[in-house]
């Protein structure tokens, strides 16, 4: 098993190889999630703060039943209770939280960048739950458990990424990931949610949705992302949803047994048609959530063993 | 005194020149290249290069309102150190530099400094591009030019009105081409690299759009326009067609612009972060032979003094801007040491263009040009600490860069103000 990363804050610096690293391990804990008894005490002893500039609901509660399941002490810090809003800078509010030693930093900020920027001022183990547009690691990662179970493998696929790639961090850590594994990607987004140069990562790029979903293995939605356009990047929501929301006509372009997936939260009727979404035959969107808290454990557990490796070899005075 | 500089290679951008000579001068006025008068002290410059000082054009100075960030005296040391013999500062202080009175206060504090300092003012009141300033008594304070700094004024009908009565005066505007819808929020140029990072970009069409509304309006009304910062190579064609129709119209580029592209970013560093934002390779290019074949006229520092605080933040909520008075040379030099201009050249875009188009008599070598001069070793490596840096802030991109190009000596007006 190869994991050397002592935080994750992108697919980008990912190896193949510690890729599947994750995958594997997940797969391990998906079987244990699955058991009545679910603990492992993997990270007794561990703190594990979760600390969300951005609102989030599923992502927060999949990395705090993660560190649950594993045994870590879990706090949660949410924006709104903090100091930010009395003025401190983000890098005095990790500074604060690094002297109180946590073990595992979980961080979602609204800015691209701006977990890097933290990771480089604390000592313990940094995972990004989302910056910005930039990277969401973790997602990237389930999608690709997601797949690899469903299909057998997560090479050689297929795969259509649909909707708002401009705005979306799902989109550029899913891109990255399937692109390492060498997959054939497709993005499928009406020409303003197109973010520039992307056809230089290797991508074919559709704006006509039933060419880009054809012999498709997986299909991808993201989520509109209303919270982060300025405004005019589509006509209108009922045209959008004609043009690119999935409904069974167009998915019927796609293989015929092609998964639907979706990051969630989910606009039904904008993006994706319900029925699809609720389709036990073609969605995995409640398998996507499963994998979710596997994913997270397997990352924390790996990060947590990086961590202790060098903290033995810092306490038996071995240079590094 | 009369002090005669001899064993030294004259850099003349005026004639574009590179030889051996000697030069004297006296009063601070140069008196010639000729043996050395009676009674004159003589200093051997040991082969090294002996040029104009440099003219920086679009300096930012944390007075009045920023003066923990750069004081005049700070950037006076600053600029002493790096060769430049006159700053022309900018008017986007705080307050705005948009009254006789304000412009009276800052030339007072900026009177006794080792370096020259010339001010613009405000074209517009507060820079909001809304109503014209008091062209007239600004320019009897001793304006050199208006500008609205980066600031681009939307108001299209307010900016012919200035630029026309700009005219009638003969009065220099300073144009920031951006068109400011496009470029709203941006903080990279598009491409991969920004889609990569996640970060909002402009298209390079902004600055060009942005410079072809101020061609036009100087078209409309005949004023005497620069543009501060050609950063692409999308407006280059634009900039070459009003020379070639006879416009009054000079333009500028930053040197970091030349030197740096926009994968220097790398891993969100803040002190990447500029306005414009940094452009591709391609444009770096494009730029390096726009200044080598004339077409840009004058290269500058952009010194834009930022605290540790303001940089230390996300990169898109972080400041913009990187010091440069102390930088520009040895940064230049390596547009020299790439091959891509002689230094007569380059020194006509760092000292000479700039002190023509703003009326000032630096910039020259010959008799009777005032003596503001730089001796600088221009192959001398070095690694840049940016502690060392005499800004009062730090906020230098090329910390810890290898550069070449060392100055030995400045004088102004005759009087040694460095000694490196």
């Amino acid at each position: 098993m190869t994991f050397r990363a002592r935080h994750l804050l992108g697919i980008e610096q990912l190896e193949p190889s510690e890729i599947v690293s994750v995958l594997d391990l997940a797969d391990r804990y998906v079987d244990l999630n699955r058991r009545t008894v679910k603990s492992a005490d993997v990270l007794g002893g561990m703190t594990q703060i979760n600390m969300f500039f951005e609102n989030s609901t599923r992502t927060q509660a999949s990395f705090e039943l993660a560190g649950k399941r594993l045994g870590a002490d879990v706090m949660n810090m949410s924006v709104a209770q903090s100091s930010v809003k009395k003025g401190e800078t983000l890098i005095d509010t990790a500074l604060t939280l690094n002297a109180m030693r946590p073990d595992l930093l979980v961080v979602r900020h609204p800015s691209s960048g701006a977990v890097n920027l933290l990771a480089s001022k604390v000592n313990c183990a940094v995972l990004n739950a989302g910056d910005g547009r930039h990277e969401h690691p973790t997602q990237a990662l389930l999608d690709a458990l997601t797949i690899r179970r469903a299909k057998g493998r997560i090479q050689r696929l297929t795969v259509a990424i649909c909707g708002d790639i401009a705005h979306s961090r799902v989109a550029r850590s899913n891109l990255i990931l399937l692109g390492k594994m060498e997959n054939r990607l497709r993005l499928i987004a009406p020409p303003t949610l197109m973010p520039p140069g992307v056809q230089d990562f290797g991508c074919e790029l559709y704006d006509d949705m039933k060419k880009g979903l054809e012999g498709a293995d997986v299909v991808m939605m993201l989520r509109l992302q209303k919270e982060r356009m300025d405004g005019g990047f589509i006509p209108s929501e009922r045209e959008y949803y004609h043009r690119y929301g999935l409904d069974a006509e167009k998915l019927s372009h796609a293989k015929p047994d092609a998964i639907v997936m979706h990051p969630g939260p989910m606009n039904r009727g904008v993006e994706i048609d319900g029925e699809i979404a609720d389709d036990i035959n073609r969605s995995v969107i409640q398998e996507q959530v499963e994998m979710g808290v596997a994913v997270r454990m397997a990352c924390m557990d790996l990060l947590a063993r990086n961590l202790r490796a060098e903290r033995g070899r810092a306490a038996v005075g071995v240079m590094v | 005194m009369t002090l005669h500089l001899t064993n030294a290679r004259l850099i003349d951008p005026e004639t574009g020149t590179d030889a051996p000579g000697a030069l004297t001068f006296q009063d601070g006025v140069i008196l010639g290249r000729g043996p050395a008068p009676k009674g004159a002290e003589v200093f051997d410059c040991g082969g090294m290069c002996l040029a104009p000082g440099i003219v920086d054009w679009g300096v930012k100075i944390g007075e009045p309102g920023e003066r923990h960030k750069e004081s005049f005296r700070s950037a006076g040391m600053a600029a002493a150190a790096g060769g430049v013999t006159t700053i022309i500062a900018r008017p986007d202080t705080h307050p705005v530099i948009d009254m006789p009175e304000t412009l009276a206060f800052v030339t007072r504090r900026a009177a006794e400094n080792v370096v020259r300092i010339r001010h613009m003012a405000a074209l517009t009141k507060g820079c909001e591009g809304q109503e014209m300033t008091e062209i007239g008594f600004l320019l009897d304070a001793g304006a050199v030019a208006f500008t609205d700094a980066f600031r681009v004024s939307t108001n299209t009908k307010a900016l012919a009105r200035a630029l026309t009565y700009a005219r009638s005066l003969g009065a220099l505007v300073v144009g920031h081409p951006q068109e400011p819808g496009l470029s709203a929020g941006a903080v990279a140029t598009n491409s991969k690299f920004a889609s990569l990072r996640g970060l909002p970009w402009v298209h390079p069409m902004a600055e060009r759009i942005g410079l072809d509304r101020d061609l036009g309006l100087v078209e409309m009304t005949g004023a005497r326009y620069h543009a501060d910062q050609i950063t692409t190579a999308r407006a280059l064609p634009s900039l070459v067609r009003a020379k070639a129709n006879g416009l009054d119209v000079t333009a500028g580029v930053s040197i970091h612009h030349l030197t740096l592209n926009e994968f220097d970013v790398g891993d969100y560093r803040t002190f990447f972060k500029l306005t414009p934002p940094l452009r591709s390779e391609d444009d770096r290019l494009a730029l390096v032979q726009a200044v080598a074949e004339g077409v840009i006229d004058v290269v500058a520092s952009f010194h834009t003094p930022a605290d540790e605080e303001s940089k230390r933040l996300p990169f898109e909520e972080a400041a913009s801007g990187a010091v440069g008075l102390q930088t520009l040379l040895p940064a230049a030099l390596r547009l020299v040491h790439s091959g891509d201009m002689d230094l007569p050249t380059l020194w006509r875009a760092l000292s000479l263009n700039p002190a023509r188009r703003l009326g000032l008599p630096q910039g020259r070598l010959a008799e009777g040009a005032p003596a503001d001069l730089v001796l600088f070793d221009p192959d001398a490596p070095f690694v840049l600490d940016r502690s060392k840096l005499l800004s009062k802030s730090k906020n230098t991109p090329f910390d810890l860069m290898r550069m070449e190009g060392k100055v030995l000596a400045t004088w102004v007006a005759g009087v040694q103000v460095h000694k490196g």
